[in-house]
Order: C-alpha cells, then structure tokens, then sequence
C-alpha cells in the first residue's frame, strides 16, 4: 500500500459555454503521498485553477474519481462535501479573501464556528494559529490595518485553524512584493516540514516552486 | 453553525449611507402606517366613550346616524312609558329625548365648518354623569343658552364663554364649557331640547331618545318590547355605547382603509428600495460568499445572513418609525365625521395591536425586500463567486 492521501484516476472536466462543451482537464491521473508539498505550474488557462478546485472539493470533475484519506469526494452531497471541505481542507488565496468586517482573530475563527468546539477552546486555537504565523500581536486588527504579507498570514492561520488534512493554495504569493512572497513561502514549508500538512500550491513562480518538494506543470488540460 | 450576527451588523458600518437611506424609507413608510392606525384606533375610542353601558338609544331604524333619525312625539310618549326607564331620588325618569341638528360656524383656522348642536332634557347630566362644567355655568332650561364641549372654542372662536351663536335666526348665548372626559360629545354644542325644537319649527320630533335602564339585564326584554309593539316597529333600541361604537365603524374603517391602501403603495417604495439594497449588498459580497461557502458554510446559512439582514434594515425601521409616532399620542385632531357629518375631535391612540402589526408590517417588508437578494446570494456557485475578484 502506497502512502497516498490524494488520488485522481482519469479525472475530466468540461465546461458548458453556450451549447459547446470546452474541455478544461483531461483525463489526470496522479496520487499525492502523505506530507507532500506539490507545486502546480502552466501558463495561464491550462486549468491550474480547475484542478485545485476539484481537489478542495469548491467543484465537481464531469468524470473520474477523486479519492482523498479514501473518500470519493464526488459522490458526497453538496451538504456533506461542505462539512468535509470544513473538516479537511484549508484554503489559501491569491487575494487572501479576508472577511473585511471581521478582525483577525475573527476570521481566523471563522471556520472552527462549524465545529461543536466551545468558545475557549476555539479561543485557544485562533491564538495559537495566529501566532504560528507570528500574527499574535495583532489579533483585534482589521485587514484593512494590515500589509498584504500579514493578511495572508492570517488567511494561513485561518486555513490551518480547523488542523485540516490538505492545504490548497492558488498563487499565494501572485499579489506581494518579493519580502512577503519570501515570508509566506517559508511559512509554507514549515507547515509542511513541521506540522506534516499536505499542501498543494499553485504558482508562476519557479522560485515558489523550489520549495516544493514535486512540481507538476499542466498545458491546455494534460500533465506534462 | 450559523454566521454570526455582528458580521451583518459591521456590515452596515460599511455601508452607511446607503443602509441608512434604507432604514429611512421603511421608518417613513411604517411611521404614516402607525399614525394612519393610531387615527383610526382615536376616533373609535372617543366615540366608544362617547356611550354609557348603561344607555339606551333609540333611532330610527332607518336612520345611519343621529341627524337622519327622527321620532315623533307621540313615539316618545310610547317610550316613556316603558317600565324599564330608570328614576332619579326624586322619582323622575332619566330620560332626554335629542334634537341634534347640525349648524356652520367659523373656523379660527378662516373657512366654515360643521358642528353637532344637540337639544338635551334636564336629565342628560344624570345620564351621562361623566360630563362636567369646566368653566362658566350650566345653562337656564327654559331660555336660549348653551353649553359648548371643550374642544368646540379651540377651533371655533364664535363659541367662546360669553359669546352669541346665531342659531335658526336667533341669538343664543354660550353661559358654560362642558368635558365629557375626550368622548364625542367634547366637539358638541348644547343646548334646551325644547327651546331647540321650537327654534327649528320641529314641534315635537327629536332625532334620538337616550335612557338609562333600570338594569342592564333588562335590555333584551327591551328589545323584544320594540319588536313586538307595532307603534315602535319602525325604531330601534341600542346600547349607548354599542351606537356610537357603530357610529365610529365607518369613519375608522375608512381611514384604516385608505390609510393602508397609501402605505401599501409607499411600501413598495421602500420594498423596491430594501431590495436594491440588498442586491447591492449581495454584489458587493460575492467573493465573501464564496469564500464562505467554501470554508463549509451551506446555502442556507447564507440565506439566514442576508435575510437576517434585511430583517434587521425593516426592524431598526420600524423601531425608528415606532419611536416617530410615540410623539403623536396624545396629540388631538379634529376632523369630520361621515358618521353625523360634523366636526369630531379625537386623539391618536396607541394599542398593542398597533405595536405589534405595524411590526409585521415592516417584518414583511423586510422579508419581500430581502428575499430574492438573499436567494441569489446562497444560490452562487462557489468556484464562480471566487472568480469574481
Ligand atoms: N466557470 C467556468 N466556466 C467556463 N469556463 C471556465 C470556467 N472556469 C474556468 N474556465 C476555463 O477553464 C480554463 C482553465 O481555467 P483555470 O482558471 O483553471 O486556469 P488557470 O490555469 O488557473 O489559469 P490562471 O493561471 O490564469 O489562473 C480557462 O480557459 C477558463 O476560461
Ligand atoms: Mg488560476
């Protein structure tokens, strides 16, 4: 038995534009072994985007299977994929998508309100995620009253929050300066090296991808 | 789980302006929806306490109001000798048979107006003991004075203490004000039956005849008197306070009527206005939805937030308009009654009804507002509403 958390056997995916079908991925197959940071690369429109999508369980493949911990994740309803997606995957984006109303500790608690955890313990887990990515000092701030590298940390410190299985990150370093890009790669790694989350990230950056163990780069659908 | 409140809450902090225009329309459409009420609920209230339980008045049966009622002479007699009157400690029957005419005066305001001018016996004051002379005297029976209610000089000032009223070419001199404690018959003017139905050339046709009964309980034997004797077929006994409760239907039920046809059309306004709004707020959002659901929050959950939303723009809303029209109890109008053509002063009046469907009212206005906003917020599809950054 191979150590694999993610598996894709001939995963397709069109989309409906007007009466045509256009075919974004075709037929993948790979697995991602446990504890593995895999970087994603390809021009733009080869499906990078897509492909995450189908793995974070945010979209539906229009054939093939998607097992991840050995959930075929295709086959859950809308509402159980909601609650796996709550349970096992953390998201990270390009343009942080904080929730601008909410401070820091707020957003990062965000997704533990999904979970039965009581008001201390969620207390303890923010605080703690907060200051894995060095943030704790700044709790009660609002996104507006942070850098673009310290919201992404927070957005980091949301998606490890609820200690999910996988991380997915779609060009998590595509809007900041070169110092903040360097800040969230490293903080990246050591979620991978030190707390052993599987991460997937999505990059243009060959540098971002140097700190991946496995790249693979999509063209028009396929692996290449 | 559910989104939190004080998400929506900050919410409007963001969004100000624009919230605030919100809230300003259901206030302003919930604020006339409440005073249209509290008319309504005034003038039934003032023309409830107009009546006694204890009073009987009889009308012709034809008659829709006290002005077109008329009964003759010969019916009175008939009446009085009915063995249900009740009798004072003298052994008189308490009994005041009523010409009620209407006459025109000018108003302080410039411009004519009707009032209620109403012929009593000597008895009307034990009938109605809760009238009193607040000032001046009671009039001389026998002469060509009158009593003017206390509302009556406020907007009248021909019928100030002192003064002559000119009435069927006649002058007749106002010698007292009268309270009859906010009922109708604070906007009338009184005066000798006898001398009245003299003036008016009307020998002895009063319009309505008010007693007291020995007992209540004798009331249905009374009817059944009026049934059965065909000299009284054409007339008909009522409660006092039961007659000029009817009196009072038409006239609330009008403004009732036009009043909610006019904030129902303003509604729409608001309605219209909530739900731009909403859909605004929802545009603005999308990639927040999106991020939301995918972090596991269901549909419905972004349902109930945007709702919750729209719910709390209507119920800030209408706690303003609630607030807003506090200001107006108590405050006294005077306009014309359909039901005796003349003029009636009444207060607005607050009940717990009024409270509470003028909630309802704006609950619906929230909800219509909100709810095809809030239906395509949760109806997003997560990978779109991602893209829309
Ligand atoms: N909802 C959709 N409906 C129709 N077509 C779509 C939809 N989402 C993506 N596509 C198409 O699928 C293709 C792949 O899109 P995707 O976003 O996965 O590419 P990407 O590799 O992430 O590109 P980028 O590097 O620009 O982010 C594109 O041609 C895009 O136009
Ligand atoms: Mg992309």
């Amino acid at each position: 038995m191979s150590n694999s958390i993610i598996s894709l056997v001939n995963v397709s995916k069109s989309y409906k534009r007007d009466s045509f079908n256009v075919p974004v991925l075709n037929h993948l197959s790979f697995d991602v072994e446990s504890g593995e940071f895999l970087a994603l690369m390809g021009p733009s429109g080869s499906g990078k985007t897509t492909l995450l999508n189908l793995i974070a369980g945010i979209d539906r493949p229009s054939s093939g299977k998607i097992e991840i911990n050995g959930v075929d994740i295709a086959t859950l309803s809308e509402s159980s994929l909601a609650k796996w997606r709550a349970n096992n995957v953390g998201f990270v984006f390009q343009f942080y998508n904080l929730l601008p109303v909410l401070t820091a500790f707020e957003n990062v608690e965000l997704p533990l309100l999904l979970t039965k955890l009581s008001k201390a313990d969620r207390k303890q887990r923010v605080e703690f995620a907060l200051s894995v990515v060095g943030l704790a000092d700044r709790m009660s701030h609002y996104p507006k009253q942070l850098s673009g590298g310290q919201e992404q940390r927070v957005a980091i410190a949301r998606a490890i929050v609820t200690d999910p299985t996988i991380i997915v990150a779609d060009e998590p370093t595509g809007d900041l300066d070169k110092n903040s890009a360097v800040e969230i790669l490293t903080l990246l790694e050591r979620l991978n090296k030190e707390m052993k989350k599987t991460i997937i990230m999505v990059t243009h950056d060959p540098n971002a991808a140097k700190i991946a163990g496995i790249t693979k780069h999509l063209d028009k659908g396929d692996l290449v | 789980m559910k989104i939190p409140f004080s998400y929506t809450l900050r919410n409007f902090k963001q969004r100000k302006l624009t919230t605030a225009i919100t809230i300003t329309g259901i206030t302003l459409v919930v604020f006339v929806f409440i005073a249209v009420l509290m008319m309504a609920y005034g003038v039934q209230k003032t023309l409830q306490a107009t009546g006694s339980a204890d009073n009987v008045l009889v009308s012709r049966k034809a008659a829709t109001g006290e002005i077109s009622s008329i009964i003759d002479g010969e019916t009175v007699d008939v009446i009085k000798s009915l063995p249900y009157i009740a009798k004072n400690a003298e052994g008189k029957q308490l009994i005041s048979p009523e010409p009620v005419v209407i006459i025109n005066l000018n108003t302080i305001s410039g411009g004519l107006s009707n009032i209620s001018v109403r012929g009593v016996s000597d008895k009307a004051f034990e009938l109605r003991p809760r009238l009193k002379i607040i000032e001046g005297r009671q009039i001389n029976f026998g002469t060509r004075e009158l009593i003017v209610g206390e509302s009556i000089p406020k907007k009248f000032k021909d019928a100030a203490l002192g003064k002559k009223l000119k009435i069927a070419g006649d002058f007749w001199t106002v010698v007292g004000i009268f309270s009859a404690g906010g009922s109708g018959f604070d906007s009338e003017v009184w005066g000798d039956a006898l001398q009245l139905l003299n003036a008016f050339n009307r020998s002895t046709s009063v319009s309505t005849l008010t007693f007291k009964m020995t007992t209540g309980e004798d009331f249905p034997k009374i009817k059944a008197e009026f049934e059965k004797d065909r000299r009284l077929l054409q007339f008909v006994p009522k409660i006092e306070q039961k007659y000029f409760e009817e009196q009072s239907e038409m006239m609330a039920t009008f403004i009732r009527v036009l009043g909610t046809a006019v904030t129902v059309i303003f509604s729409l306004g608001a309605v219209i206005g909530a739900m731009i709004t909403m859909y605004a707020s929802v545009a603005n959002r999308t990639v927040e939805i999106g991020t939301l659901r995918a972090l596991g929050f269901r549909r419905r959950s972004i349902l109930a937030a945007f709702l919750t939303e729209s719910l709390a723009i209507a119920i800030i809303g209408w706690a303003i308009g609630m607030l807003l029209s506090l200001l107006l109890v108590s405050y006294k109008i005077s306009t014309l009654n359909f039901g005796s053509f003349a003029e009636l002063e009444f207060s607005f009046s607050l009940s717990g009804s009024i409270v509470i469907s003028s909630l309802i009212f704006a609950v619906i206005m929230g909800f219509v507002g909100g709810f095809l906003p809030s239906v395509r917020a949760a109806r997003l599809n997560i990978v779109t509403a991602l893209r829309a950054v």
